[in-house]
């Protein structure tokens, strides 16, 4: 198949030049490349004040901070890594990558488009701002339980808003990525043949529009608690403040999948492009993504087991939690199905992908752990669970993402990445994430609790070693930045179209870098060129 | 004003989302100072809502330009189609929310308050006097003689068959002048959709000056207020975030009353009137569950 006809109109497209290319843009690729620069950049900021909690807890005693800072530091390294790195990252790479995977020359709605990403440097303004105001950063979790969130100063309403606003972000970019693919895709992608980081992304953005809303309104309620005298988690005025964590974990725990399931589509694409071989079991991969999500309305109260509950809601919570570990063995079978007698090759992006494989597995088994209920007694706020979440969080989405940048890279910028540097950020950062996060296993099980800015001295040497890890592993990132910036100043071996040997799909027909508009003519899509 | 590329419609690079975007930056700074009691905030705020109002109209003129320039084509006609879909969804969602918060204080927390279930040592020790019963009249806080309440106690709640009533009759007939309007759109009546349009316009606004008096009267008469404990906080919040949904749908409906007196729409084109419609048929069956769950049972 010739598509020629495509990319000859290079000529007219009229990029828009200087800053007003940025700030007006319609293009999903620009925008796309702004969520990406925009979520790095947050990772380091999130990630300076992860510095700052290791550099506390290096040793016992107070050494640094002061303990208000300090919480405010484990609260606002949360919102920025979630709703600053991670989330933007996948929808930066949405905005790139679907448009050309389904054939289409731009997002559904492109000006919406750039309201989506605008917003978000304007939020964490917002957000961040609350550092300078009377009473400091919000210290009370980024789980913003009432009565304590409330007792923050001048901060409180702009931490309210900045929810709001990036809330509407999230949901104007899922509205967009919902239409691009239901109404843009080329003829002849049917559902069964789009590639399923596009699969991923539509059971994402569906996951976006349900919760996303409901934290809205439950922040909203501490809005009005806070000043206008309601009692929606007052028990004095009839309330519960307990209330406010089933509002808020029914959008926390369709979250976490929010975050993850790209990640989960970015790898499904590598793997089999490695291995060489087609995805294993391409629709169970599909379903299996769709029943986690639907799953994942309905496991919400594993967050409360301690918090007092009917018996009845303990034992239904942890029967769903278990529940969804079946669907997500599926995705961990197929992709080790599909490594099988495959003729493999470990180039960065691979490397990365297994790591994926491995890492978010040994997080899921840990969530396993806490979803049995009277287990989840014992390892509730203790150190288990932090580093159950950093498990999953950062090598199985973050090593995702990754995976994905160092994948695509040389389609964006039309120059292969420097594979030796890839190859040293995956060894150092899996080696250091391990020497992060596994020692907080046994800090937890030994009764460290979490969110403390000082520890019994008995828990010592295990907080300096996972210190010492953290601060390999920040300064490991620091290979990826280099090593974008090399691809982005076009330093390096000349991409072909197709960039791997064994990359199949409609994005790896356009030239490498592709076009400003990726597809204007929409391509003929056959079960021969369809991805898997 | 708009480029077609190959078989695409993709506008142009536009400055409305920025301005957009910088008008709410504006409008939660203002509104975080005046919660923070500044007065500036408040004239920030003023600005930066007036400063949303001018991207969306200059946004909509944008795309009313476009659309009668004849830049869109089907594919742009459906996926606005969806767009508007999944945005009432989410409006569902944010709702949900709220009832939400209404069932489990309805069903759980206040009948714990009152020491069923695992509640009862809360009971015993805290509120030994308190007494679970809907609507709240009394609080926890102050069925504790001696202490001064934050709260402030009811003297009565709103009646359903009362304003209540006449309001849904007013929303359930918007609901149907709508219809007829349409129905005339598609046969090209000019003048019955107009007049259907004004009569649907007219009824919202109605229903929203009733609804302020309804406020008024238990403000001023009943005391029923925002303060009352969670009885207030529950029947203002659903229903003010409500009326704040009626006044924005007859808003906009009245855009598409001024649209269609100037011509605008064809008998099979009108995606802007259907859209608007959809989101006033979502505002009319929000009130139903509201008319059910808060007024009357
Ligand atoms: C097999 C899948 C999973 C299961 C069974 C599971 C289970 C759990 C349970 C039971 C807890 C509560 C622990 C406690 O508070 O005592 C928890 C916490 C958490 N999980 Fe998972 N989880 C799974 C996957 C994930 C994934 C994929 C993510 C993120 C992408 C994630 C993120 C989190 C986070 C952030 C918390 C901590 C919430 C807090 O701040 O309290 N989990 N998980
Ligand atoms: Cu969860």
């Amino acid at each position: 198949m010739s598509y020629g006809a495509v990319h000859d109109d290079e000529h007219h497209d009229h990029k828009p030049t200087g800053i007003g290319r940025w700030l007006f843009s319609t293009n999903h690729k620009d925008i796309g490349t702004m969520y990406l620069v925009f979520a790095l950049t947050m990772f380091f900021i999130g990630g300076a004040m992860a510095m700052v909690i290791r550099l506390e807890l290096f040793q016992p005693g107070m050494q640094y901070v002061d303990p208000q800072f300090f919480n405010s530091m484990t609260t606002v390294h949360a919102l920025v890594m979630i709703f600053g790195a991670v989330m933007p990252a996948g929808v930066g790479l949405a905005n790139w990558m679907i448009p050309m995977m389904v054939g289409a020359p731009d997002m559904a709605m492109p000006r919406m488009n750039n309201m989506s990403f605008w917003i978000l440097p304007f939020a964490f303004t917002l957000l961040l701002s609350t550092f300078f105001m009377q009473g400091g950063a919000p210290a009370g979790g980024w789980t913003m339980y009432p009565p304590l969130v409330l007792q923050l100063g001048d901060g409180l309403p702009f931490l309210i808003f900045a929810v709001h606003f990036l809330g509407l972000s999230s949901i104007m970019g899922a509205i967009n990525i919902i239409a691009t693919v239901f109404n843009m895709r080329a003829p002849g992608m049917t559902f069964m043949r789009l590639p399923l980081f596009v699969w991923t992304w539509i059971i994402t953005a569906f996951l976006l529009i349900a919760a996303m809303p409901v934290l809205a309104g439950g922040v909203t309620m501490l809005l009005t608690d806070r000043f206008f005298g309601t009692a929606f988690f007052d028990a004095a005025g009839g309330g519960d403040p307990v209330m406010f964590q089933h509002v808020f974990w029914f959008f926390g725990h369709p979250e976490v999948y929010i975050l993850v399931l790209p990640s989960f589509g970015i790898i499904s694409q590598i793997i089999p492009t490695f291995s060489r071989k087609p995805l294993f079991g391409y629709a169970s991969m599909v379903y299996a993504t769709a029943s986690i999500a639907f799953l994942s309305f309905f496991v919400w109260a594993h967050h409360m087991f301690t918090v007092g509950m009917p018996l009845a809601g303990e034992l239904f919570f942890m029967y769903a939690t278990m529940a969804i570990a079946v669907p997500t063995g599926v995705k961990v079978f197929n992709w080790t199905a599909t490594m099988w007698k495959g003729s493999m090759t470990f180039e960065t992006p691979m490397l990365f992908s297994i790591g994926v494989l491995f890492m978010f597995t040994l997080g899921g088994f840990t969530g396993l752990m806490m979803g049995i209920t009277p287990v989840d007694f014992q390892y509730h706020d203790t150190y288990f669970i932090v580093a159950h979440f950093h498990y999953v969080l950062v090598p199985g989405i973050v090593f995702g993402i990754v995976a994905g940048v160092y994948y695509w890279l040389p389609k964006w910028t039309g120059v292969m990445y420097d594979e030796t540097l890839g190859k040293w950020h995956f060894w150092t950062s899996t080696i250091s994430v391990n020497v992060l996060f596994f020692p907080m296993h046994f800090l937890g099980l030994a009764g460290m609790p979490r969110r403390i800015p000082d520890y019994n001295t008995q828990f010592t040497d295990w907080n300096q070693i996972v210190s010492v890890g953290g601060i390999a592993f920040g300064l490991s990132q620091l290979i990826l930045v280099w090593v974008v910036i090399k691809c982005a100043r076009g330093q390096g071996e000349k991409a072909t179209d197709q960039v791997w040997e064994g990359a199949h799909g409609l994005e790896f027909t356009l030239p490498s870098p592709p076009p400003f508009h990726s597809f204007t003519t929409p391509p003929e899509v056959t079960e021969a060129t369809a991805h898997s | 004003m708009s480029d077609s590329h190959g078989a695409y419609f993709i506008p142009e690079p536009s400055r409305w989302p920025i301005v957009g975007t910088l008008a709410l930056f504006l409008s939660f700074i203002g509104g975080g100072m005046m919660l923070n009691g500044s007065g500036f905030g408040t004239f920030l705020l003023g600005l930066g809502i007036g400063a949303v109002i001018y991207m969306f109209c200059g946004w909509f003129s944008d795309v009313i330009g476009e659309s009668l320039a004849g830049s869109y084509n089907k594919q742009v006609d459906v996926s606005f189609r969806w767009g508007m879909s999944w945005f009432i969804f989410s409006e569902v969602m944010f709702f949900a929310a709220f009832f939400g918060a209404l069932y489990y204080i309805r069903v759980l927390s206040v009948p714990w308050l009152g020491g069923e279930g695992a509640g009862f040592a809360t009971h015993m020790f805290l509120w030994p006097d308190f007494e679970a019963v809907w609507p709240l009249m009394m609080t926890p806080d102050m069925s504790l003689a001696g202490v001064e309440s934050k709260f402030m106690e009811i003297k009565d709640v709103i009646p359903a068959f009362d304003v209540p009533l006449v309001n849904t009759i007013l929303l359930l007939s918007s609901g149907v002048t709508i219809t007829l309007a349409h129905h005339a759109l598609k046969k090209d009546h000019r003048a019955p959709l107009c007049w259907w349009l004004a009569a649907t316009v007219l009824l919202g606004f109605v229903f929203v000056y009733f609804q302020i008096g309804e406020y008024a009267h238990a403000y001023h008469e009943l005391d029923l207020t925002m303060k009352s404990g969670v009885y207030g906080s529950t029947f203002f919040m659903l229903t003010g975030f409500h009326g704040f949904h009626v006044t924005m749908g007859a808003t906009m409906i009245l855009v598409i009353l001024v649209r269609s007196m100037k011509g605008h729409f064809s008998a099979k084109d009108h995606f802007a009137f259907e859209g608007v419609a959809w989101y006033w048929h979502f505002v009319d069956v929000v009130w139903l569950g509201l008319y059910v769950f808060v007024y009357w049972i």
